[in-house]
């Protein structure tokens, strides 16, 4: 893990971590909310999105990466395009073979993660000029990010929305379930929550929980989102 | 992302750009055969247990069954791969004919709901379903699966076939909660209307259209599990 490698920055855990907590797709680059909001009705199809997304990220990342001179910047989208396109048609097939149900309630999500901007965007951004231990290693540690953050929306929306988490009941059967958790706005309501709780809890960490400084903050998220 | 910082690269031969690009398109299409030839036995083999489960769980009495395929007004036998409208009979270990199990499909709130049902010829009753395809909004639309008032008007749908042979006695609808009164009427679950209502409609086509034929093909289904 935190052999060197020559030229480049060493590898260090960093590399691995950043995208688990400091970087995470979702929570800090807000990358990839289609599947982020869309799947993250249970925990179980949360989990299973985000095993997809990481074996998509790690491979596409890693054929990137390893093509990354033989690419000319001219055609590298096109390029980019085409490997995770592979990578994605490979997921749907083999998620076919591992079992049917899961793969009829994953529906379309899965052939969307072609344009997941998240494996794009690491990609173009991280693998196109990166070694391929760091471009596979960073792609671990983001699609891990990812899956956490899928999951952190899961379990919340399958605990409120039907009382269970994983399929066993939580609750007792007098909990009436909040429906809206596991709609649509459900997504937005759950990730809106997480972020605040987040975004809190790092601003009050740095010492600088300023209102001012909240509302900036809230303002370029905002942007962000457009 | 990037930024060309760095003085603007030369514009390579378009030569390279194609060959780059058929390259990554040859290893992507070498992949793509190589996992799709692995996994297309396990996935057809997957959908085969699919149906093989919801058949017997449609007719929880049989033990073994035969396919059909529908042409015109008759039924031949024919194997699961068969292209056509599939009918699938179950029998007991009797060679008893024990149930009838068909596919039916309408459009729901999402997509299209796809099911396989049980229904007896004699009585002529619809005993049962089982969802091979759903994507209806979790908490509404799922619930034809496990609400119980739901799965009650399954005991004994009426989906009877008229004198003629022609066409169901009566047409299946769905019906606003609470407001069943007769055999062929299906309670809607309240607030999963749209659902509740595909069901109806699909059980009604496939039944309008499947149930005559069982009905004229009865006396070969009965007795094609002893000759065979």
């Amino acid at each position: 893990m935190t052999q060197a490698t020559k030229k480049e920055t060493p590898l260090t855990l960093d590399v691995f971590t950043a995208g688990i907590w400091k970087e995470n797709p979702v929570f800090v680059m807000m990358l990839g909310l289609c599947p982020t909001l869309a799947v993250t009705n249970s925990v179980l199809n949360s989990l299973a999105m985000g095993i997809a997304s990481i074996f998509v990220l790690v491979c596409s990342n890693a054929l990137v990466s390893a093509l990354r001179h033989f690419i000319p910047k001219q055609v590298r989208i096109t390029t980019y395009i085409i490997i995770i396109a592979t990578f994605v048609t490979l997921v749907d097939y083999i998620i076919q073979a591992v079992s049917l149900d899961l793969y009829n309630k994953l529906g379309a999500f899965i052939q969307l993660i072609v344009v997941n901007c998240l494996i794009l965007g690491r990609a173009e951004a991280y693998a196109s000029k990166h070694s391929f231990t760091k471009s596979v290693v960073s792609a671990l540690g983001m699609g891990l990010g990812f899956t956490l953050a899928l999951v952190m929306l899961g379990s919340v929306r399958e605990l409120l929305g039907a009382g269970q988490l994983l399929g066993y009941q939580v609750f007792s059967t007098q909990f009436e379930p909040w429906v809206v958790m596991i709609l649509p706005p459900g997504g937005f309501i759950v990730l809106g929550s997480w972020l605040l709780l987040i975004n809190y809890l790092e601003q009050r960490k740095t010492g600088q929980l300023i209102a001012a400084d909240s509302a900036s903050q809230c303002a370029v998220k905002a942007e962000s989102f457009s | 992302m990037s930024t060309p910082e760095n003085q603007i690269p030369e514009m390579p031969s378009s030569t390279k750009l194609i060959s780059t690009l058929a390259v990554v398109a040859m290893i992507s299409g070498l992949l793509v055969v190589l996992v799709y030839e692995f996994t297309k036995p396990i996935i057809a083999e997957n959908q085969r247990l699919a149906t093989e489960r919801a058949i017997f769980k449609v007719l929880p009495k049989a033990t073994s069954r035969l396919t059909f395929v529908v042409e015109q007004d008759k039924l031949t036998l024919a194997d699961d791969k068969s292209a056509g409208e599939l009918v699938y009979a179950g029998y007991d270990a009797n060679n008893q004919l024990v149930g009838i199990a068909l596919n039916a499909a309408a459009q729901g709130y999402q997509d299209t709901i796809k099911l396989l049902y049980g229904y007896q010829a004699n009585s002529g009753c619809i005993t049962g379903f089982d969802v091979l395809k759903s994507t209806e909004t979790p908490g509404f639309g799922t619930k034809i699966t496990t609400d119980a008032d739901f799965l009650a008007n399954f005991k004994c749908l009426d989906a009877s076939v008229n004198e003629q042979q022609s066409a169901l006695v009566h047409t299946i609808t769905a019906v606003r909660n609470g407001t069943k009164q007769n055999a062929w009427e299906i309670d809607a679950i309240s607030g999963s209307t749209i659902t509740s209502n595909a069901i109806g409609r699909m059980l009604d086509k496939s039944g309008q259209a499947l149930h005559p034929v069982i009905a004229k093909n009865l006396n070969l289904l009965e007795q094609a599990k002893s000759t065979h």
